[in-house]
């Protein structure tokens, strides 16, 4: 069978050929982000927990603040994110090329080797060992699994791209393709470390350099890893739930390179006031106040999509939590640029305004996405229509809408609090403040980013026995791929 | 030393220049059309509708 008379432009398509596409990738994926959700954010609940109540521990050493932390940080962004990254990108590459993966042993590869990955994080964070860089604090023989794991990732993603059956390539795989590029770079320049033993390694970078080197990667991460993964679901998933085209998708074109020109240069604001050189912590503040124009251009185009449909956030709750996600973006993505002017950081920095500016981008962005995304997807793997019951998600969003807003709330007046506590001075020069009156100052506010912590979570809870439900029972299906819609036109 | 700042500020010049380049790209007039024809793509991907429907044209 060939395309019909009249698309001579567009490849010859052969249905007998194409089979179906590889869901069982995206299922695995998809249900592990449920269950490492969970487990990443109970983890926070509990050193939140410890905040409120230090002696919580008992003293037992793999249960202290400071190993759990990171273990927190890494379940969440690689864990939870991550697989939701896998999945979706999985997912809208097939659908968007036309074609199946290009190569199914290699993505299983990548799902198995990304599990074994976050279990030995899993295992050796507790136990102590770390490499001290922030969100890379696992040892180099973890380092290399992940290295292994993401080159396998590429090829598929990559190799999908190159046997797509339409001659575009849709503005989604662009930012997923940018960011698996990207991580993949920044990982290997930031592990570049010597080993000592099996559980043991030093930097090649010292001082000031490493410090550099640790908020290039710090910052990519948070622009690569959990933004343009992210904007990648937008420009299919916020289109896809709305019934309607992405409001510019000339917009989205400029978006993507405005995006990928700056985010790289905005590290150094992380290291203001410190032995950085004054000109690259200059330079870092002002590509983060640029970035402020791409971020919103994205955004905006997001929330615009819904233009002429607004009616459908009153009844859709999977629409409530894809737009308010991107209204979480719009808010992070304009404090981020605030935050990072030099008179503003001397105030915010290092005070729990930066926990409340991350969580307002990881739980109310990144995390909100995902979940949008997954209530659509998940069924459409296991051949039902919706979710097991819409309501159950209603109540979700309102749940999670509520946690996110008293978490960041609670953190943004905490913080001004205790920037302000530190840097007042008496008359004759000495401090006003002891630091440990800035500490039983937060000590309120630390409850209250608890109960929206737990609120976040139970509205993880919630959707877990929603998946349950929907697949319980239900058959995997493993769509047959789609002949492109100007072959069928 | 020269020659390395001279470097570094016509690269970032030209990818500067480059940027303008997209921009001017993204929204000429010419492209336009066929530029809102891959945004519209996605949806005509769905696996919802009935079996004739999505298979049309090559049943």
């Amino acid at each position: 069978m060939s395309a019909p008379a009249g698309t001579a432009s567009v490849p010859m398509w052969d249905a007998a050929d194409q089979g179906t596409y590889n869901y069982k990738v995206v299922r695995q994926f998809a249900l592990m982000t449920v269950v490492w959700g969970i487990v990443g954010m109970l983890v926070g609940a509990l050193i939140a927990s410890q905040l409120m109540f230090p002696d919580l521990a008992y003293g037992i050493p793999w249960l202290s603040y400071g190993r759990l932390r990171p273990l927190h940080t890494n379940a969440v962004i690689f864990a939870f994110g991550g697989s939701a990254l896998f999945a979706t990108s999985y997912y809208v590459v097939q659908r968007t090329c036309h074609t199946r993966l290009f190569s199914d042993g290699l993505a299983a590869f990548t799902f198995w080797g990304w599990q074994a990955v976050i279990v030995a994080a899993a295992i050796t964070l507790p136990l102590g060992y770390t490499t001290s860089h922030e969100y890379a604090e696992l040892e180099w023989p973890i380092d290399i699994l992940i290295a292994v794991v993401w080159v396998a990732y590429a090829i598929v993603f990559f190799g999908t791209i190159a046997k797509r059956r339409v001659q575009h390539i849709y503005v989604a795989n662009w930012f997923y393709g940018a960011f698996i590029l990207t991580v993949a770079v920044l990982h290997i320049v930031n592990s570049a470390e010597i080993p000592v033993t099996l559980w043991k390694s030093y930097y090649v970078y010292a001082g000031a350099q490493d410090a550099m080197v640790q908020w290039w990667y710090g910052h990519n991460a948070v622009g690569f890893f959990l933004t343009a993964g992210f904007l990648g679901m937008m420009y299919y998933f916020v289109p896809k739930q709305a019934g309607r085209p992405i409001y510019s998708y000339r917009l989205s074109v400029v978006h993507f390179w405005a995006l990928i020109f700056t985010y790289m240069w905005a590290g150094p604001h992380h290291l203001e006031y410190t032995a950085l050189p004054d000109w690259a912590q200059s330079l870092g503040m002002v590509f983060s106040l640029i970035l402020l124009a791409p971020s919103w251009g994205g955004m905006i185009n997001g929330i615009m999509t819904l233009s002429g449909a607004w009616h459908k956030l009153r009844t859709d709750p999977i629409l409530k939590f894809l737009i308010t996600s991107l209204s979480f973006y719009g808010m992070s993505t304009f404090e981020g640029p605030m935050m990072s002017i030099k008179t503003v950081n001397s105030l915010s920095h290092y005070t729990d305004w930066v926990i409340g500016h991350v969580h307002s981008g990881a739980l109310g962005w990144v995390a909100m996405i995902s979940i949008g995304s997954l209530y659509y997807l998940i069924p459409r793997l296991y051949g039902r229509t919706e979710m097991f019951s819409v309501k159950a998600i209603t109540l979700h969003f309102w749940v999670a809408t509520i946690g996110v807003v008293l978490y960041i709330a609670a953190m943004w007046i905490a913080g001004v609090m205790q920037g302000l506590m530190w840097r007042a001075t008496n008359s004759d020069g000495t401090l006003t403040y002891t630091f440990v009156e800035s500490v039983k100052a937060t000590y309120p506010f630390y409850a209250i980013r608890l109960l929206g912590g737990l609120m976040f979570l139970s509205g993880m809870l919630v959707m877990a026995w929603n998946v349950w439900r929907t697949v319980r029972g239900a058959r995997p299906v493993d769509a047959p791929v789609l002949a492109p819609a100007l072959a069928r036109a | 030393m020269d020659t390395v700042i001279a470097i570094r500020s016509g690269s970032t010049v030209l990818t500067f220049l480059i940027f303008l380049g997209i921009v001017w790209w993204a929204y000429g007039r010419g492209r336009k059309d066929r530029f809102e024809a891959t945004g519209r793509s996605v949806l005509l991907d769905d696996d919802d509708k009935p079996d004739e429907q999505r298979t049309g044209g090559r049943a």
